[in-house]
């Protein structure tokens, strides 16, 4: 993995997006200090910043690299989920739904896989799903499952594009969100044909949803057997 | 959001904030203003505009250009949706009626939006251009065959999903902009997703994600908005050491430049 650590430098946070924003030197008085980019990045989060996570949970971390594992977590979700749905497909697939099924799971394959090489020793652990709830034999059961986690994914991703200050990670987030959004609209579209873009995803300006990571993982938790600590991801 | 509140949290580190708002009073007053005027949605573009010019920072050149060349596509877009619908060549009766008027929708939504956000921001949106569906003839029975149709709207919403993703990194300084570009990112590529199955119920061999470069059938005449989707390789990861070449295609969509963009739509503009 040593060819990507020029991707990913270890300061997973610049100050790029602060004199835009707020003017650099009234926000470097706030500060009290001439801060180095970690610094500065760290003092431009909430107050709550480097809380110890509580014993047992799996700190997803700070800055660009938080934002990183928070998508490698929602990965790993998706890829264990779909990585079931295809060992035991439920009754009555098609071909062509198994087919299309096999690929999302590539794809989330793919991605998981992706974070954990391009986060290296930054990443988090492999988690613990929990998917007791879903009945893998009945086809609404799978494809409801699914449209949960594929719009949830998109509204993950929408929600932190803000979050990321390096161009580049912003870039590969967007990426993977339109292929997020091309399954979302499959999914939606086997359930009920149409259903691809329906008012319960697009608004009346026709956007997209787009959440906080505090509310994604919240939606994510009945489906984690591992704990997700997300107190020291940055919230502006 | 509470604009109140916004503004309290700065004031605790710049104690002049309400003196650079002009006086708290008459910066409510004008905030109120414009709020009263604007979509909803277009309200947190105005907040910055008020603390742009409170602080004199030109976050606007770059932004403002960006979002004048989604709203150009978005035009494309609106008015190829409206006239295909009115056209009569997608047959009715079908439920491709409805997804088609769903897209329509959405197109004119963008258009509208992105001009109250240009506007919210003190810049002028660009005009329509005129269009030519036809691009020169070269899709001379766009309005009349429902396969031209479709072939040219995959290719639409392919490049749209390309285009905003080629330019969304210029957006990092405004974080109000930069999520509202997301979301009709991934809006477009949700209608990518169902025009590709709705061509594929035609008979076409396409999945709802770009299997290399390949234009499903569509041929050379697009190949432009495909070049490049080939790419196997993210910031360094070998991804086909996961996944099949194929898959890790599909996997991650990929970006066009202005200028490509550009290239690409110049024939379908008068």
């Amino acid at each position: 993995m040593e060819n990507l650590h020029p991707v990913l430098p270890s300061a997973g946070n610049n100050d790029r997006l602060l004199p835009d924003k707020l003017g650099r030197r009234k926000f470097l008085t706030y500060c009290g200090l001439a801060a180095s980019a970690a610094t500065l990045a760290a003092c431009k989060k909430d107050k709550d910043n480097n809380n110890m996570p509580p014993a047992g949970s799996i700190d997803l971390g700070m800055g660009d690299i938080g934002i990183l594992n928070y998508a490698f977590a929602l990965e790993q979700l998706e890829a264990a989920f779909y990585t079931q749905v295809v060992a035991s497909p439920y009754s009555g697939i098609t071909a062509g739904e198994l087919a299309l099924l096999t690929d999302i799971r590539d794809h989330e394959v793919a991605h998981r896989e992706f974070f954990k090489a391009a986060l290296g020793t930054k990443a988090i652990v492999s988690l613990e799903v929990n998917f007791s709830a879903v009945n893998f034999g009945s086809r609404d059961s799978v494809l409801a499952t699914a449209k949960a986690f594929e719009d949830l994914g998109v509204s993950a991703y929408n929600g932190a594009g803000q979050l990321i200050t390096d161009p580049a990670y912003l870039l590969l987030a967007g990426k993977i969100v339109s292929v997020e959004a091309r399954h979302a609209a499959y999914i939606r579209d086997l359930i009920s044909n149409g259903s691809f873009a329906d008012n319960t995803v697009v608004d009346a300006s026709g956007l997209d949803l787009a959440s906080k990571p505090a509310d994604v993982l919240m939606a994510a938790k009945p489906f984690l057997k591992s704990v997700l600590y997300a107190g020291n991801l940055p919230t502006a | 959001m509470n604009i109140q509140n916004i503004i309290s949290e700065i004031a605790q580190f710049d104690s002049e904030v309400y003196d650079r708002l002009d006086s708290r009073r008459a910066a409510m007053r004008q905030f109120t203003r414009w709020g009263g005027r604007l979509a909803l949605a277009a309200v947190p573009f105005a907040l910055g505009s008020m603390f742009k010019k409170a602080y004199g920072q030109s976050s606007g050149g770059g932004i403002t250009a960006v979002l004048n060349y989604a709203l150009t596509l978005e035009y494309l877009e609106a008015e190829f949706y409206t006239k295909g619908a009115a056209s009569g060549v997608v047959p009715a009766g079908t439920p491709a009626v409805g997804a088609i008027n769903t897209i329509r929708d959405h197109e004119n939504a963008h258009v509208v939006f992105l001009k109250n956000a240009l506007n919210a921001m003190g810049a002028t949106p660009v005009p329509k251009p005129t269009f030519d569906f036809t691009a020169g003839g070269a899709f001379a029975n766009i309005f009349s065959n429902y396969d031209t149709f479709l072939a040219v709207a995959q290719t639409f919403e392919d490049t749209g999903v390309r285009a905003y993703k080629g330019r969304a990194a210029e957006l990092i300084t405004n974080n109000a902009v930069l999520t509202a570009a997301l979301q009709i990112h991934s809006v477009e590529a949700r209608h990518a997703s169902h025009i590709r199955q709705m061509r594929k119920a035609r008979g076409a061999g396409l999945k709802p994600w770009i299997t290399g470069k390949d234009t499903g059938g569509i041929g050379a005449a697009v190949q432009a908005s495909y070049n490049g989707e080939e790419l196997t390789n993210q910031a360094g990861v070998d991804i086909t050491k996961f996944v099949s070449a194929n898959a890790a295609s599909e996997s991650f969509d990929e970006p066009l430049t202005a200028e490509q963009v550009l290239a690409i739509v110049k024939p379908f503009i008068v």
